[in-house]
């Protein structure tokens, strides 16, 4: 059975307060039946220097991604990985990790590829956690479960391919949430390693750049309502309920963050992450790119 | 190129253990980096800013048989912490000459590949390469 949703004023000026807990709620519901809390960071280790009582860990490169294909786990795969953490169909699971949570929010997208109904995050995430002094452990939990359905992955509602985004070039808004550096194309990739990079700089035509990070506050928290209403006001649908919007970066994490916020915090429908993103796009042959700080205009439109 | 003794023997370290026990001896490793000098302070140190984490490092080659290495890392950052301090105890107090012959993908030897991304794994030949570049 799902927990009731967190009661907490602070949240409920969102669209769906319920993909969104408390530090407070989730300390108050610590050990009860049908919560699972799952931390996901980008640091590998960083889980097993203290982590929340109870809370497993699952690695976005280890347990989410395929080792060999550029692909997310089957439903197979992902069924195996949700009995070895303990995680069944009906249970309420808690997201946190670092940075904001990044990696959380991508954890939480992968998730939702698999349509796990009741999937939130810890507002404020691990940061906030250990910074308000509340309690960890280096206790790994092992219970394990069994009968986690095969969940066929449906991948079309939330996630765009590169074909999609070529296909509504110009027709339907584009967030590029890297940094300033990255969009401008003054920054393929990191010094001295162009291997880990793209070999062409720059943004997708027509591109908004809102970077993930303004979504959220010094303290890892999100943005108010209000806040965030002003930042991506934009992309509100005029007609209809589907805003078209795709987020991308540069392998589709920190685009998941802003992903989370349109969907869950603003209640945008249809808002898709490009997972491929920034290494697939500045590496495609003839596809489009624009350099320099203008979003720049779609080929064919003038 | 070669890898001086104590490097080596922290590359045969890892390759002696698998999976998340890689992950442990690495956190250990991350546990024992040594804090900075009480003379040194981050502001003064470079930043390597293509670690995923704040990482500062200073090389200290007056005598250059013997350079010294300083790292700092937020606590936050265990996994930067841990390929800092491989540094640490792989290279610093060997000569600038030992040093510059370290191959630059000495790391792969770690097998640390199929448990880190590649992405992360790159802030470690960016610290290697910076050293370097110091002694060069």
């Amino acid at each position: 059975m799902p927990l009731p949703p967190d009661p907490s004023p602070a949240l409920q000026s969102y669209a769906h307060p319920e993909r969104l807990v408390t530090a407070d709620w989730l300390s108050g519901n610590l050990g009860r039946p049908g919560l699972v809390i799952v931390e996901s960071d980008e640091d590998v280790l960083l889980y097993d220097t203290g982590h929340i009582p109870g809370a497993v860990k699952i690695d976005w490169h280890t347990d989410l991604n395929d080792p060999e294909v550029r692909d997310y786990i089957t439903g197979e795969q992902f069924a195996e990985l949700m009995n070895r953490k303990g995680i069944s169909r009906e249970d309420t699971v808690v997201i946190y990790g670092d940075k904001s949570n990044w990696w959380a929010a991508y954890a939480l997208w992968v998730f939702t590829l698999f349509g796990h109904p009741d999937v939130r995050l810890l507002d404020g995430g691990r940061n906030l956690w250990i910074s308000d002094g509340r309690d960890t452990t280096l206790d790994v939990p092992s219970k394990q479960t069994t009968g986690y359905p095969v969940v066929e992955r449906n991948d079309a509602p939330i996630r765009a391919f590169k074909e999609d985004v070529l296909a509504i070039l110009g027709k339907q808004p584009l967030i590029d949430v890297r940094s300033p550096q990255e969009y401008t194309g003054e920054r393929t990739h990191m010094p001295d390693y162009p291997e880990e990079g793209a070999l062409r700089g720059g943004h997708i035509p027509t591109a908004v750049s809102i970077p993930w990070a303004k979504a959220a506050q010094d303290n890892g928290k999100f943005r108010s309502r209000a806040e965030l209403d002003e930042l991506y006001g934009q992309f509100a649908p005029s007609g209809g309920t589907d805003s078209g919007v795709i987020a991308y970066c540069r392998i589709g994490e920190r685009s998941s963050h802003t992903w989370f916020v349109l969907t869950h915090l603003l209640g945008m429908e249809g808002v898709r992450n490009y997972d491929g993103s920034w290494t697939e796009w500045g590496n495609a042959v003839r596809v489009p790119v624009t350099t320099g700080s203008d979003p720049g205009d779609a080929p064919g439109a003038s | 190129m070669s890898m001086p003794a104590a490097l080596a023997e922290v590359v045969s370290d890892f390759q002696e253990v698998d999976g998340q026990d890689k992950l442990a001896l690495l956190l250990e490793f991350a546990d024992e980096l040594p804090a900075l000098p009480a003379d040194l302070e981050e502001a003064a140190m470079e930043p390597v800013p293509e670690c995923q984490s704040p990482l500062f490092l200073h090389v200290d080659a007056d005598d250059r048989s013997q350079v010294r290495l300083h790292f700092s890392a937020p606590a936050e950052a265990p996994t930067t912490r841990g390929f800092a301090a491989i540094l640490a105890a792989g290279l610093d107090g060997q000569s600038a000459e030992d040093i510059l012959a370290v191959p630059d993908d000495f790391y792969t030897d770690l097998g640390l590949a199929a448990l880190i991304s590649p992405l992360r794994l790159r802030g470690m030949s960016a610290m290697l390469a910076r050293i370097k570049k110091r002694l060069k």
